[in-house]
């Protein structure tokens, strides 16, 4: 993972920018022609620069941008600023109410120190392929809300994963908010992780959402981004029976690495949906 | 001498109690201070460029540009270092045929692990040293890496010291009885397993460093050491870098952990000390994490193909077996890396009644980080061989693995004797601790519930080990050999004018509770409160001369000592409180602070004749000459090793679907002879158990095809943590070693010597009605769900 070979302890010189609005952060992420990069929570960002696999000339804090705080409902959706840290999500009653699956995701995001300096935005930013808020948004059908230099654009989080570590952000952007769609009664939501150490990235996750439109799934720790598989949604939807459903798997290209092969992934996968379903929402 | 009565049964004994540590507080409230917290005028930091390649020759290093960069002061080659540093060599004479090569601070011409410190940069800070390191650059030439320790050996193998002309380190063999023969007899039973133990390594809490400052008018060095045994370094940094051994002090205070990987000679604190010397200014090195996975020295990495013979009747006839194990490209300076393969060779069936025994180990060199001594070493190797066979036996033949143990275990009256190896044992209780395990675990219900889960899919199963531990080691471990490493501990005892004690002792705390224990044998024996007490430890210029703590010797060795000491501070105090108060010694006692009459009657204060002897000396008779400081020695004579012994068991439940094992609960009786805290001993176990449950189940170093270590992060290497640990039950019996006052033997490394054992044999006891077995650890998901894919065909 590490091309640099010797210690690396300490971040290379960079400057620290923490504008007041969201228009100056804008502005100081276009001027930095790609070198700087928006900092939200830090608990990626931060370890990657001390191991100097990130070496961004400056860091634009996101700290002070209240256009990026806040969680309010609007009929049917909710708006979730990308400044909101998880223990903020986790604390709230509007969000646990009106997304079930947060309160289901978020105990497994890793420990207490991390969820209380970790962001939303942050995460759907980075998008790491093991990460659970990315799946949450597939699953969910998010809205990722981005401001950039032309203004403000809404991608659905369908489009917004493209590859390892790529997201269809530009780096002038900045994510704004997220926008979820609010559980109904007739809703039913399931969630299973699969690690060997709680709070670690998955080695397999499953994350099920079923309305009258039928279930969306999408997955996480399986491959170089969270992904959706429209086939075996739709075999779910025809046959409620998950072990008719499960050879749409193989579509996926399973990651393999020293905590499993992909095949190990796959069969794990499999576990993972299985087990989300069968303790979906009542 | 009064006796052990009297020194455990009076009032405030304090041995035995479950005191609360005097340090605890000052840790707490983030007041310790690691070798980080060292700051010092004029400090400067260094900063390593390592070896990418695990094999690879230096064919050209320009700094040019490098020495260019902000804030730097120095740039050193291994060229340049050795001028200033004699190489060193990990071997000892009492290993016969250990060989092994010059290894220098940095490399010179060949580096031979990924992580091999290459060049030094120093600078104003870390992050600039850091930065100059991105500009330094070295030409390799990459070479052919050994890295597999099973093809290490075969003919085409790249060498790694082509003057050796193979890759073997060492090898030894032991025979005892005729193992051919015993297992040719009619009606034995043969079970025969292939056991592979992963690389792992110690993870402490406070990484390596070292603030080493030089002071050029005495020719002085000052070495802030995250370490377990400062005499032993100050010896070698004398040694290596040319100065009087009186002309360096060593000061470990605070140690965030060690685990066995702080008593070893790591370049890059050799090379900071050799930096310190030549610029004449304080130098600190810190390593970081990273750093820490690739030269941090590993542990295990061992293939065992082993075999054991059993009769229908639950005798065991004997074990054969061949341990081949990788430990890098060097031995390990000055303890070597072939302890941990004699350890298995030594201890394996050291519980049980074997008259037939046959051991080979082969030690080889490879291109991984230096593989050495990490708590219990050899030890879970051992007790997997033999446990795992005997719990494989035990389903052969039918027979519940707690019986087989029975029958076999050596009784607890049959001792002093032998091992098959040839280990003298003594004070062992190996059947008590076994009974009291299967009362205190409940087991009968715990096997019902085992089939009662099974009625529903759910595969739990139980695991035992029985075993030793290598506790409280004589001249017979290092001394003999060669090596600088004191096999005595030392302790001194004042009373101070206000009647409290000053004590210091050459044994060091790690995290553990040395100091606490050292106080509390002091105030026990003396008869002082235990508040009473200051502890010294780790600084060569302040403590007595010894060894350190590490091979669980702290408590056994350096608590003796201390008992020793404290014990001739008391004669010596009730000589004086005897011509004082017109009496005789043996009238007279020390209880709570005072001097009193043996009913603990109060005559006078600790601090009235302390300061009658150091303030008013006119008013003493003129021959009497008062001595209130004490120091005493102490070493194990008529043993090389004090063994402890102990009885564990697992309850696990294997997810079948995904491979996931979860350890349910944990029980463990230990004996190691009189416990001083029960409080810290149990911890010490606790801790023990949970590593060796994180070697068991999580811990391992990968490396790629091309000697890449692939996972050496936090997040990637995986530690066992809080959420996942079971309940550990611990219980004791005490059975105190023969060998001293005391009584105490170690207890710091039984956990992970003995936890290993007891998870496989309790996952194997919940795949057997699979039919799979799994003998590799760690036992990852994977490895679990490719033992039931065996299984199933």
């Amino acid at each position: 993972m590490f091309s640099v070979m010797g210690g690396t302890m300490k971040a290379p010189d960079f400057d620290y920018l923490r504008p007041a609005t969201l228009d100056a952060a804008i502005a100081l992420l276009a001027s930095s022609d790609g070198d700087a990069m928006p900092l939200a929570g830090g608990q990626s960002l931060m370890p990657m620069m001390n191991f100097r696999v990130a070496s961004p000339s400056a860091l634009i804090d996101l700290a002070d941008l209240a256009e990026l705080r806040g969680i309010s409902r609007d009929g049917s959706s909710i708006r979730i600023g990308a400044m909101t840290r998880y223990a903020e999500l986790a604390a709230s009653a509007e969000v646990m109410a009106a997304l079930p699956l947060f309160g289901m995701a978020l105990p497994h995001i890793a420990h207490d120190a991390i969820r209380n300096r970790g962001t939303l935005g942050g995460t759907i930013a980075l998008g790491d392929p093991a990460a659970e808020m990315p799946a949450l948004a597939l699953a969910l059908g998010a809205k990722i809300e981005l401001a950039g230099p032309d203004g403000t654009r809404v991608i659905d989080a369908d489009e917004f994963y493209l590859g390892y570590y790529e997201t269809a952000r530009a780096p002038d952007e900045l994510i704004v908010a997220i926008h979820y769609p609010v559980a109904l009664s007739d809703h039913r939501f399931g969630f299973h992780e699969l690690t060997q150490r709680h709070g670690d990235y998955a080695l397999a996750g499953a994350v099920v959402a079923r309305t009258a439109q039928g279930h969306r799934v999408a997955f996480f720790g399986v491959a170089d981004r969270p992904l959706r598989l429209p086939a075996l949604e739709q075999a779910l939807n025809t046959n409620p029976d998950v072990q008719s459903a499960l050879h749409h798997l193989s579509a996926i290209a399973f990651t393999g690495d020293v905590k499993a092969s992909a095949a190990t992934r796959q069969r794990l996968a499999a576990v993972a949906l299985t087990r989300a379903l069968q303790g979906m929402t009542q | 001498m009064t006796g052990p009565t009297h020194i455990f049964d009076k009032p405030n004994r304090y041995i035995g109690q479950s005191a609360p540590r005097a340090d605890a507080a000052r840790l707490l409230q983030g007041r310790g201070r690691y070798v980080d917290d060292v700051s010092l005028p004029r400090m400067v930091h260094a900063s390593f460029v390592r070896s990418p390649h695990a094999h690879a020759r230096i064919t050209a290093i320009d700094t040019t540009a490098a020495k260019s960069c902000p804030g730097v002061v120095a740039i050193y080659t291994g060229a340049d270092l050795a001028q200033h540093v004699t190489p060193y060599v990990g071997v000892l004479t009492h290993l016969a045929g250990l060989r092994s090569a010059p290894q220098h601070p940095l490399a010179l011409d060949v580096a031979r692990w990924q992580g091999e410190p290459v060049v030094m940069v120093i600078a104003t800070s870390r992050a600039l040293a850091e930065d100059a390191c991105e500009h330094v650059m070295v030409d390799y030439d990459p070479l052919p890496a050994t890295l597999d320790a099973e093809t290490a050996l075969s003919a085409d193998a790249p060498l790694i010291h082509p003057e050796f002309g193979s890759n073997l380190a060492w090898e030894r063999v032991v025979n005892a009885g005729n193992i051919d023969a015993a297992f040719a007899t009619p009606g034995v039973k043969i079970v025969e397993r292939e056991f592979r133990f992963g690389r792992h390594t110690g993870v402490t809490l406070e990484s390596r460093g070292t603030v080493c400052d030089f002071d050029p008018s005495e020719e002085y060095l000052t070495v802030y050491y995250s370490g377990q045994a400062p005499h032993m370094m100050q010896v070698i940094f004398s040694k290596h870098l040319g100065l009087p051994e009186e002309n360096i002090r060593v000061i470990s205070n605070d140690v965030g952990g060690s685990f066995g990987i702080k008593i070893h000679t790591y370049g890059d604190e050799i090379a900071t000390a050799a930096a310190a010397k030549l610029l004449r200014r304080p130098v600190k090195f810190i390593a970081d994490r990273f750093e820490s996975f690739v030269t941090d020295i590993h542990a295990r990495d061992h293939v065992v193909r082993a075999r054991m013979g059993v009769t229908e009747a639950g005798t065991i006839v004997g074990i054969d077996f061949d341990d081949l194990t990788g430990i890098g490209p060097f031995s390990m300076y000055p303890r070597t890396s072939a302890i941990e393969c004699n350890q298995v060779l030594n201890l394996t069936g050291a519980p049980y009644v074997l008259e037939n025994y046959r051991a080979r180990g082969r030690v080889v060199f490879q291109n991984k980080t230096l593989m050495c001594q990490y708590r219990a070493v050899g030890h879970p190797i051992a007790m997997a061989i033999c446990d795992g066979l005997l719990e494989d036996a035990a389903r052969l033949i039918g027979m519940d693995p707690v019986d087989l143990r029975l029958r076999n275990l050596m009784a607890d009256d049959s001792y002093p004797r032998a091992s098959a190896s040839g280990m003298k044992l003594d004070d062992l209780s190996h059947q008590a601790a076994l009974r009291k395990l299967t009362q205190i675990m409940d087991y009968d219900t715990l096997r019902a519930d085992q089939a009662e889960a099974r009625k529903r899919g759910v595969y739990r199963g139980i695991g035992f080990v029985s075993m030793v531990e290598v506790t409280n080691p004589s001249p017979m471990f290092y001394g003999i050999g060669g090596a600088p490493i004191a096999s005595q501990d030392g302790a001194t005892v004042r009373l101070d004018a206000g009647g409290a004690l000053h004590v210091s002792s050459s044994i060091t705390e790690q995290g553990q509770g040395t100091n606490a224990i050292l106080a509390q044998i002091a105030a026990g024996v003396f008869g002082v409160d235990l508040n009473r007490v200051k502890v010294t430890t780790g600084d060569t210029a302040t403590t007595p001369y010894g060894g350190g703590t590490w091979a669980s010797r702290g408590a056994g060795i350096g608590g003796e000592a201390m008992l020793q000491a404290a014990q001739a501070l008391k004669d010596q105090v009730l000589e004086v409180a005897a011509v004082m108060l017109q009496t005789t010694p043996d009238k007279l006692d020390i209880q709570n602070g005072n001097v009193t009459d043996p009913d603990g009657t109060k005559r006078m204060t600790l601090a009235d004749l302390a300061r009658t002897v150091y303030y008013r000396g006119n008013e003493l008779p003129s021959d009497l000459k008062p001595e209130l400081i004490a120091t005493r020695h102490y070493r194990v004579t008529d043993f090389p090793f004090v063994f402890t012994n102990g009885a564990m068991a697992a309850q696990v439940e294997v997810d079948i679907e995904t491979g996931f094992v979860k350890v349910l609960h944990f029980w463990a009786v230990e004996d190691c002879g009189r416990v001083i805290n029960p409080m810290l001993v149990d911890e010490q176990i606790r801790g023990g158990v949970v590593q060796g449950i994180g070697g068991a189940l999580y811990e391992e170093c990968h490396y790629s095809p091309e000697g890449q270590m692939l996972n050496a992060t936090m997040a990637d290497y995986m530690v066992p943590m809080a959420a996942e640990m079971p309940d550990i039950t611990v219980a004791h019996i005490e059975t105190p070693t023969k060998t001293s006052v005391l009584g105490a033997k170690g207890a710091g490394e039984a956990g992970t010597g003995g936890a290993p054992a007891a998870i496989l044999n309790a996952v194997n006891d919940a795949l057997a009605p699979l039919g799979a077995s799994l003998w590799q650890m760690p036992m990852t998901p994977e490895r679990v769900l490719t033992a039931l894919d065996a299984a199933a065909g």
